[in-house]
């Protein structure tokens, strides 16, 4: 019986207008957004090709004839980035995940290392990339070690490694941290050691936690391979400057600098949507 | 029927398809206080949230204190300025004094200036037995002390109409009392509320009108000594031989 009442509900006349009413404030906002949009974009473009100096930017930056010739010597050092930065990934994932276990550790055997993973924490975060890369890159070198690679490339990927590693062992402890200690007690009353406890409970949980950040440090890891060109790695920037001192115009510059926008876009949408789906998981009901 | 505070015709709620309110009727006079009771799932939570404007209608009217409030061309802000609502989780701020959670909408809504805002809470945190906790973070407080603190900040607005979700239901049998005590001091004050509870004594005691609620549907109402001595449905007779034991 109900539920023949229930399909035979017809919206009221009230409801009817109240729907005109909604339908037409969406469209009044669309057409506010988009002016809005129009305004804005137009005033920063006028802006800019209005000043004095913009038509000997334009010829000395964007030259799409220069763009062109470039664009091969760019994009082939651009394949480097991608590979250092391939590499570098997964490394730093473990580095930072090995490094914030440890230092969460309380057995007392474990001190001199939590000791060391508190240490490499602060020094690496300290000094300034760009250092490392350099110190990595000519100061190994320069120490006439048995086995290890001059291949300058090598050492600079281990000093983004080693740099990004200490930042990242952080954002996992902070993500460790903010498990709540019931689901340690849980796991201890189940008999799990803290070890099981750790692997099995505590960081997949906190890892789930961190993905945003962790995913932004990936996006400033991207740029960072450029700090290779420091250390005469022929990546994308320094085959740019390479280019520019040659031909006396910086529009290669422009062209590496889409590169990495063409690689960090795509990465930035994705931890957007990561962060968006892990919102409406745990806050079911009411995100949308 | 024209000086009613609140009055609800016809109000649909749909989610995805399903139908969670249908067709509800409801008036409330000043000094009213509404009980909805019925089990979990049969819609009391959601029509809270309706009436509060949490949540978009799919059909009906609300008109409160003479406007409709359910056309979406009302200042929802507006409207929440006059009315209180609290939460089964309490939901005080945790980053904030329990004073400080009292005074943020009446110093940053209603414009009232600090030090009059802070007179006005801590007074009535003295009503509620909360003299000596208007310092502290609502972490540390016991869950009938953040109860009470919660209905002290709703109250602190100086809503007309106060709507109370479950208030009780996350509360220890024994910290069920202390916030109860208050709501019913409130109602022996003429304060106007609609609550949604379960605990059926309490309803009996101080409600001056009874809904009971079923599939979306109030299915009966009346005052509690007709409802809970004689009820007319057999549904409600069931439900409250089950929760009556």
């Amino acid at each position: 019986m109900t539920e023949l009442d229930r399909s035979a509900w017809e919206p009221s006349r009230r409801e009817l207008e109240r729907r005109a009413v909604r339908r037409a404030r969406a469209r009044r906002d669309i057409l506010v957004a988009t002016v809005a949009l129009v305004i804005v974009v137009g005033a920063l473009v006028v802006g800019i090709t209005s000043a004095p100096g913009w038509d000997r930017v334009r010829e000395t930056f964007f030259d799409w004839g220069e763009a062109k010739a470039a664009f091969p010597q760019v994009i082939k050092g651009f394949g480097k980035n991608v590979v250092v930065f391939l590499i570098a990934e997964p490394c730093i994932l473990v580095l930072g995940a090995g490094v914030a276990v440890v230092r969460s550790t309380v057995s007392p055997v474990m001190l001199p290392f939590r000791v060391l993973a508190v240490a490499y924490a602060d020094v690496f975060r300290g000094i300034p990339t760009i250092l490392l890369v350099y110190l990595a890159g000519i100061g190994l070198p320069a120490l006439e070690l048995q086995g290890l690679t001059t291949n300058t490339m090598w050492l600079g990927t281990g000093a983004l490694v080693a740099s990004y590693g200490a930042y990242v062992s952080e954002v996992f402890r902070a993500g460790i941290e903010s498990i709540h200690p019931s689901q340690l007690a849980s796991a201890d009353t189940l008999g799990l050691s803290r070890w099981q406890a750790m692997i099995y409970v505590i960081l997949p949980q906190a890892t789930r936690r961190v993905a945003p950040p962790l995913l932004n440090d990936f996006i400033s890891l991207q740029k960072d391979t450029a700090l290779l060109s420091v250390i005469f790695v022929f990546e994308a920037m320094f085959s740019a400057q390479d280019y520019t001192n040659y031909h006396f115009n910086y529009t290669p510059l422009v062209v590496a600098a889409v590169l990495f926008i063409c690689l960090t876009i795509p990465l930035t949408r994705f931890t957007d949507w990561v962060a968006r789906r892990m919102m409406r998981r745990e806050f079911a009901g009411v995100v949308k | 029927m024209t000086d009613s505070l609140l009055e609800v015709s016809a109000l649909r709620k749909t989610y995805g398809g399903k139908v969670v309110l249908d067709d509800i009727d409801l008036a409330v006079q000043p000094h009213d206080v509404i009980c909805l009771i019925g089990s979990s799932g049969s819609g009391k939570s959601t029509l809270l949230r309706c009436l509060n404007l949490l949540e978009e209608i799919d059909d009906g009217v609300i008109r409160f204190e003479g406007r409709e409030i359910s056309d979406p061309r009302v200042d929802r802000r507006a409207v929440r300025s006059r009315m209180g609502m609290v939460f089964q989780a309490y939901n005080l701020f945790p980053h904030m004094s329990v004073l400080d959670n009292c005074t943020l909408s009446p110093r940053r809504v209603h414009g009232v200036p600090k030090a009059e805002a802070e007179v006005r809470a801590r007074d009535l945190l003295t009503r509620f037995g909360l003299a000596d906790q208007a310092g502290k973070h609502p972490d540390r407080m016991s869950g009938g002390q953040q109860q009470r603190a919660a209905l002290v900040r709703a109250l602190c607005t100086q809503p007309t109409l106060l709507l109370l979700d479950e208030i009780t239901a996350a509360l220890d049998p024994e910290l069920v009392g202390e916030v109860l005590t208050i709501v019913r001091e409130l109602a022996d004050q003429g304060t106007t509320m609609i609550l949604a509870t379960h605990e059926m004594a309490f309803a009996r005691d101080i409600a001056t009108t009874v809904c009971f609620l079923d599939g979306g549907r109030v299915l009966e109402h009346g005052p509690p000594a007709e409802i809970f001595s004689s009820p007319r449905e057999e549904r409600t007779r069931r439900f409250l031989a089950r929760v009556l034991g």
